[in-house]
């Protein structure tokens, strides 16, 4: 089946298998390997995306089912050399450390910062949730989150 | 302390921003599963329903008839090589693929290989396999009663399912202690069977090199080299020798123990591409790694702790059953097999205490490896701080005080426990004071004596943890027969910048960061100048990995001392330079100048040029060294935890309030991931703490098999940790350092269980095993009338 999408601002199409799932198709078929797959159940969230600015889980979506729809992915967020706040914050912040659920953490981040700009703690807890980190114990995500909270507040 | 460097040189004590964010940010990191060669195949596992089986018949038919499916690899076809069992880390024997019998739910069966992900997996979905179910053995007690089945027919005069028998200490100066003893206390403490989880599970890409007889393996391995050699002597006789060998560990996403071992997929992999010339790439999924991939703990433990009436704590007996699995899988050093679980007596001068461990074989997957733990120390400690609250309860004393009366004093040490081990520095006292002041002990004491007479359940626990890390002194520590020695070669260059390799294998820790803080701190070269590399084997020197919060007590020793190999060199070319005496000349970080002379000045940058451009005559040009190191004894990092829980009596679900730790890791190279490794750890306590489990059913049904029932922190469960530091360095390391990776993961389990029992003390309860979850106290205060 034929898959037109945009991933950050790119126009790509495919003829892809109608069950290849959507993380496949943006690692294995367009090579963006920053989006990782870290379990099959949708639990952990380090293969999260945004679907036309929403946050989804990229593993339980078929390709198909992205048809003709914009993906963003951690390989979009840095723009004309310039890193995203969120990125920013997550290095400033120690927010991360091996890597692999922080473009998950960073999608999902992205997507709650629009919607709510001005989070509380308990707001930037609730919103991650639903991505599983193994390594930092949250805290240093939530400041990085609150950092560029700020920064973008500032205008940045 | 102040840092000796500045911010500019970034060395020890600087919060310098890490060298790897920078990739990981941009999703630009090299995972395993990132890699993709031309041509490349996949494999994928078909894995076994039953715990136990015959295995009457495999039929390959409908899987090889579906299109880009090439073959159906069977233990058979595994044994015309001699590679259908392969030993263990512990020198036990494991079956890579079966032949006539499978051993646990999930056991792998037989691997398809195919030309793509998913035809593989339509393979694994098509494999007929025709099984005989056998007896299961589930409960490690039950498999050491006479008449039960015995599970390793494959060892000829295996008669039952005991393993081995390990104990060490005084019995009889031990059981007089108890005998004279004015108070005892005894407990069951069982901990349970959980699961690393790292968010990357395991998996590799496999590539044999026909016409050059190379074989290239990129793996989620913490110990490249080690594996390399272990690969050389198990594949030997099919031609894979070890210059022939090259394993890549590249951007690996958690490890915390669970890739240390090597797994069947890997080798049928391996199997796999040497036989058809082609990569293939195996990558599990991850109810594969919560089913089939190493676990750890499952220890049954039985404590004694004997006191005199004053609360002098005098002694310590143990008895542990060791649930194994269907072989020891576990990663000890060899004559280790129940790893340092002898460090039992903890942060208290016991004068007494004798450990006894039997391992047990049962229908269930291998392991005993660590959950980001030194060896079996997790649950040493949670023994210990688990005893020492019912002592300290029993005896109607205060926890903190009862610690304090007992604690080692830091003029004991050097401190030589009753087990053996000799503690190497410590002020037990100074952390636990630091975390009463930091979270207002007394104060919250006083708020639960006002609560509990309104009913309210709130509770105080306290863990004042000794760790045992950086395995160690080769008299003793072996793994396979490999000293546990660590390694750092460094080279610099003509223009005063530097290349540092390791045989560790960082896992998100931070090591291009902190390794080039330590060269930095000892040279004088800025941390940015100073490129670390690790996990390539055919370009790092040798040394056995990064597990047991090795990497900073090994191989950060061994990046001092090369460096002051370096340094050596670096003094004689100064000296040539300057027209000096190398005795005269004075070294800070940096430079050598001229003893009363300050003005002469020779930086190390343009002693570097020198070593290429000017070196002196009779002196061999470059500047490099290399250095593998072998620690004269372990470090014994500690801390003081205090953690205050609320329990809901309508729902007996259990709220950490606030969890202030306090860690002692010695001299601190990079404060802000020492924090970071400190919440990290705290989490993974909490983990197994309140959440998770994996468990059996009476047929060996696993449960806890995917995150669906397997449960890890989120960010909701998680409170906000508050974290501080002693610092007592370790007087034998060059650096004063002592690992912190994983002493908060060690140490809080047992602050928030004895916060759950001090809130319970009252009612009567003496102990609850973890996890705590709120079914299991929502029945315990049911049960107390407390609820309804």
């Amino acid at each position: 089946m034929l898959v037109k999408v945009a991933i950050n601002g790119e126009k790509h199409e495919a003829d892809v298998e109608p069950r290849l799932l959507l993380v496949h198709f943006i690692r294995e078929t367009l090579r963006l390997t920053g989006t990782h797959i870290g379990c099959d159940t949708t639990h952990c969230g380090a293969c999260t995306v945004l679907l036309d600015g929403r946050p989804i889980k990229s593993c339980t979506m078929f390709a198909v089912q992205a048809h003709g729809r914009e993906i963003s992915t951690v390989e979009g967020l840095e723009q004309d050399g310039k890193l995203h706040p969120l990125q920013e914050g997550f290095m400033a912040e120690h927010g991360l450390q091996c890597g692999y659920c922080t473009p998950g953490m960073l999608m999902t981040s992205v997507a709650f910062l629009k919607k709510n700009p001005k989070p509380t703690e308990d707001e930037i807890r609730s919103a991650i949730s639903g991505n599983l980190c193994r390594c930092t114990g949250y805290v240093n995500i939530v400041k990085a989150i609150q950092h560029a909270a700020a920064t973008m507040q500032g205008g940045a | 302390m102040a840092p000796r460097t500045s911010p500019e040189v970034g060395g020890m004590g600087h919060s310098v921003k890490r060298k790897e964010d920078p990739r990981f940010i941009r999703g630009k990191g090299t995972y395993v599963d990132d890699v993709v060669l031309p041509g490349m195949l996949y494999l994928d596992i078909v894995r076994s329903p039953f715990a136990h089986a015959k295995i009457k018949k495999i039929d390959p038919a409908s899987a090889t008839a579906i299109p880009g499916v090439l073959a159906v690899i069977t233990g058979k076809d595994l044994e015309k090589y001699n590679l259908h069992w392969m030993p263990t880390l512990m020198s036990d024997t494991q079956m890579v693929l079966p032949v006539e019998k499978v051993m646990y739910q999930a056991q792998e069966v037989a691997a398809v290989l195919a030309t793509s992900r998913y035809a593989a997996a339509d393979g694994v979905a098509a494999v007929e396999v025709e099984y005989e179910p056998l007896p299961v053995v589930v409960d490690p007690k039950k498999a050491l009663e006479p008449g039960a089945p015995v599970l390793r027919t494959d060892k000829k005069d295996k008669k039952d399912n005991h393993i081995w028998h390990w104990e060490w200490g005084d019995k009889a100066k031990t059981d007089r202690a108890f005998a004279e003893a004015d108070v005892t206390v005894k407990e069951d403490i069982y901990i349970p069977r959980i699961h690393v989880a790292s968010i990357e599970t395991c998996g590799c890409v496999a590539h044999f090199d026909k016409v050059n007889d190379k074989l290239t393996v990129w793996m989620t391995t913490q110990a490249p080299h080690a594996i390399r050699t272990v690969f050389a002597l198990v594949a030997g006789h099919v031609g894979l020798a070890e210059h022939k060998i090259r394993i890549i560990s590249p951007d690996i996403g958690g490890g915390f123990g669970g890739k240390v071992p090597v797994y069947p997929g890997y080798v049928i992999a391996v199997a796999a591409s040497v036989l058809t010339g082609k990569p293939v790439k195996w990558i599990e999924d991850r109810m594969e790694n919560l089913q089939a991939d190493s676990f750890a703990r499952d220890y049954h433990i039985t404590a004694e702790l004997a006191a005199r009436k004053d609360g002098t704590l005098t002694a310590l007996r143990i008895k542990t059953l060791a649930d194994h699995g269907y072989t020891d899988a576990a990663a000890n050093p060899s004559k280790f097999p129940a790893g340092l679980f002898h460090v039992c007596t903890g942060s208290y001068d016991l004068k007494a205490a004798h450990v006894e461990v039997d391992g047990a074989y049962t229908n269930k997957p291998p392991g005993g490896i660590a959950y980001r733990c030194s060896f079996r120390v997790t649950e040493a400690v949670h023994t210990i701080e688990r005893m020492v609250d019912i002592m300290a309860h029993q005896l109607g004393t205060d926890p903190a005080e009862f610690r304090m009366k007992n604690f080692v004093k830091p003029e004991q040490f050097p401190y030589k426990s009753a087990l053996g081990w000799e503690y190497d520095s410590g002020n037990y006292a100074g952390a636990l004071q630091k975390a009463m002041e930091r979270i207002g002990y007394a104060e919250l004491r006083r708020e639960q004596a006002e609560k509990r007479k309104r009913g309210q359940l709130m509770g105080i626990g306290i863990s004042s943890f000794t760790e045992i890390v950086g395995a160690g002194p080769s008299k003793h520590f072996d793994i396979l027969g490999l000293k546990m020695f660590d390694s750092c070669e460094i080279r610099i260059h003509p223009t005063g910048k530097a290349i540092a390799r390791f045989g560790t294998k960082s896992q998100g820790q931070g090591h291009e960061t902190t390794y080039a803080q330590i060269l930095a701190e000892e040279l004088g070269i800025p941390a940015k100048d100073i490129q670390v590399e690790e996990g390539d084997t055919d370009t790092a020197p040798y040394g056995l990995g990064t597990y047991a919060s090795r990497s900073t007590p090994v191989a950060g020793a061994a990046a001092a001392i090369a460096s002051r190999k370096v340094l050596d060199k670096a003094r004689k070319i100064a000296a040539y330079l300057l027209e000096a005496a190398p005795e005269d000349l004075v070294y800070e970080p940096g430079k050598f100048s001229v003893k009363g002379a300050p003005n002469r000045v020779k930086t190390i940058q343009e002693i570097a040029f020198a070593a290429y451009t000017n070196h002196p005559q009779g002196m061999e040009a470059g500047l490099e060294a290399v250095s593998y190191y072998d620690p004269p004894n372990l470090t014994y990092p500690f801390g003081s935890y205090i953690c205050v829980v609320d329990i809901d009596t309508g729902t007996g679900d259990v709220k950490v309030r606030r969890f202030v730790a306090i860690d002692d890791c010695g001299n601190i190279i990079n404060p802000m991931i020492v924090e970071g490794q400190v919440h990290g750890g705290l989490t993974m306590g909490l983990a197994p703490a309140l959440l998770e489990e994996i468990s059996y059913d009476e047929y060996g049904n696993v449960q806890g098999g995917s995150f669906i029932d397997y449960l890890l922190p989120t960010a909701v469960e998680t409170p906000k940790w508050e974290t501080g530091n002693t610092v007592t360095p370790s007087p034998h390391h060059p650096l004063g350092a002592k690992g912190v990776g994983e002493s908060a993961t060690v140490g809080a389990p047992a602050a928030i269980a004895n916060a759950v029992v001090d809130a319970l003390w009252h009612l009567g309860v003496r102990h609850v095993d973890i996890p705590i979850t709120p079914p299991k106290i929502w029945k315990l205060l049911r049960a107390k009338g407390i609820t309804d």
